[in-house]
This record gives structure tokens, C-alpha cells and sequence, in this order.
């Protein structure tokens, strides 16, 4: 049972992101980024992370890819890009080898080191053990609200000020209109 | 066969594997597409990967410390798709239909 989730999950994943950097639509693209956020919260529940599970669906697919139709939607930049075009002609042949290298260094360090970690930690609390069907989220809290309690914090002002951020960029672009209309309307005030 | 299929149960090296290809994935796609938007989404997707192996790890050492990087990891790249698609409107608004080897003025 956990084998077929695992390949359905996978195959979601896997097509999902050969989506992403073969389709030359961006709406295209960004639908394939959902296919793989989905499979990758499948993964994570079947990993005994529930929470996350579902914060990947409400943040991730919920939000950030929201975010990117918003403004492939705003930018109207929904043309087709032609990818057969090929500025650098040893760019692609070098991006292949650039990734099968890392999958290959990446993939081969893991299997090299299956059985070189022995469990560490004080073991998670899996639902079915504990007959708890709330126990992932309230480790989860204990450990964020408890040893990592600073960071959570910190990330209180990293979201205030990405925020702040991003507003006065936008405002920014829209200022030199805004300034000239300001001044043509006082200057109008001033007339009268 | 079904009862093969029953007893094979996945091992986290799988996930890690899986999490691998999918962070290779990710790499060819900034490397190989032009348009700002499509190479944030591959960011996005080599994010996910690191996310799929912290969670595995979690599992294998027992240790709840990796799902605790996750949530940050989350809200760490909720951030940065706000800053990051801000810099893309701010660009695109200024010269449409720009790909990135447009935006080439910092090239020294």
C-alpha cells in the first residue's frame, strides 16, 4: 500500500516538474508546479508529517502559485516563449550534464549512506502508536513554540519587512506618475 | 507480484533519491529557461526537494527537529516569492517581455 502511494506520488512529482521546465506557457507551467506540490504533500504524509502536509497545500498551492497566475495574469506576459531558440548553443548540453551530475553525486551519496545513520532523536510520534490523532501537530508546536521559539519570532520581522518590502517597491514605479499628476493638479489649485 | 508489491515497503533513501531528481530537475530548469517566472518556479521546485529530505529525515532519525526547518523553509520562501515576484512586476513594467538575458546591466 505505502509502495503505490510512493510511485503515484512520485509520478505526480516527477511529471509535474518535467512540466514545469518543458511547457512554454507560463500558466502552463505554473499548473504542473501544482501537480508536484500535491504529490510532494502526499510524500509527506506518508512520512508522518501531517502538519506540513497540509500547510504545503494552503501555502504553497494556495498562495504562491496564486501569486505567479496573478502576475503572469498582471504582466500579460502569458505569450508563448519560443524554447527551441537557443541563444548559447553549449548552454544546454551543459545544464544536462550540470544535472544529471547532481542527481548522480546526490543520489549516489544517499545509497552510499543507507545504513550509516541510526535513529537519534526522541522518535516521532506517529497517530497510530500513540492512538492520538493530534500528536505530529502538538510535537510540532512543542518544538517550535518551545526550542526554536526565537527563530519564530525572528520570522515575524522577516515577514513585516518582506511586506513592507515589496509595498515600496510597487509604490515606486507608480511614483513618477503619481508625482506628475500631483504637480499638474496643483498647478491647476495654484491657477484657479 | 501483488504479494511482492505488498512486502516492499519504501525505505527513506527513496524519498532521498527521489528528493535528488527532483532538485536536478529544478537545477536544469534555472539553467536552461529564460523566463524570470518559469526560473522562480524552478527555485520553487528545488525548495521542494530540500523540503521532501528534511521531512524524510525527520522520519528515519526520529527527530522532529526536521519538520520544525520545514515550517521555517516554508515561510522563508512564502517571503522571498513576495519580495521576488515585486522585483519581476518592477522589471517587467519597465521593459515588457523581458527575458533574463535582457536584464544583463550588472554584467562586468
Amino acid at each position: 500500500m505505502e509502495f503505490v502511494v510512493f510511485v503515484l506520488a512520485s509520478a505526480m512529482i516527477l511529471v509535474g516538474a518535467v512540466g514545469v521546465i518543458v511547457r512554454s506557457h507560463p500558466v502552463h507551467a505554473a499548473l504542473s508546479l501544482i501537480l508536484t506540490l500535491f504529490g510532494v504533500a502526499v510524500l509527506f504524509v506518508a512520512q508522518e508529517a501531517h502538519f506540513l502536509a497540509v500547510v504545503q497545500v494552503i501555502v504553497y498551492a494556495g498562495a504562491i502559485v496564486v501569486l505567479f497566475l496573478f502576475v503572469i495574469m498582471l504582466l500579460g506576459v502569458d505569450r508563448t516563449e519560443d524554447i527551441t531558440a537557443e541563444p548559447f548553443r553549449i548552454q544546454r548540453p551543459l545544464a544536462a550534464v550540470v544535472g544529471v551530475g547532481v542527481i548522480g553525486l546526490v543520489a549516489a551519496s544517499v545509497v552510499a549512506a543507507r545504513n550509516a545513520v541510526a535513529l537519534r532523536g526522541d522518535g516521532l510520534m506517529i497517530a497510530e502508536e500513540t492512538g492520538d490523532h493530534d500528536s505530529n501537530i502538538r510535537q510540532l508546536a512543542r518544538s517550535i513554540f518551545g526550542d526554536y521559539v526565537v527563530a519564530f519570532e525572528i520570522t515575524s520581522v522577516l515577514l513585516v519587512v518582506a511586506v513592507v518590502g515589496t509595498v515600496v517597491l510597487t509604490r515606486r514605479m507608480r511614483s513618477t506618475n503619481d508625482s506628475s499628476t500631483d504637480s499638474s493638479a496643483n498647478s491647476s489649485v495654484k491657477g484657479a | 507480484m501483488t504479494a511482492m508489491i505488498a512486502t516492499l515497503t519504501p525505505t527513506s533513501t527513496w524519498y532521498l533519491v527521489l528528493a535528488a531528481v527532483l532538485f536536478g530537475i529544478g537545477t536544469v530548469g534555472v539553467l536552461v529557461r529564460r523566463n524570470p517566472l518559469v526560473m522562480f518556479m524552478c527555485i520553487e521546485l528545488m525548495l521542494n526537494a530540500v523540503n521532501l529530505s528534511f521531512v524524510a529525515l525527520a522520519k528515519r532519525l526520529g527527530d522532529i527537529g526536521g519538520q520544525t526547518t520545514v515550517f521555517f523553509v516554508m515561510v522563508v520562501a512564502a517571503a522571498e516569492v513576495v519580495v521576488g515576484l515585486g522585483i519581476i512586476v518592477a522589471i517587467m513594467k519597465r521593459r515588457p517581455g523581458a527575458t533574463a538575458d535582457d536584464i544583463s546591466v550588472l554584467k562586468g
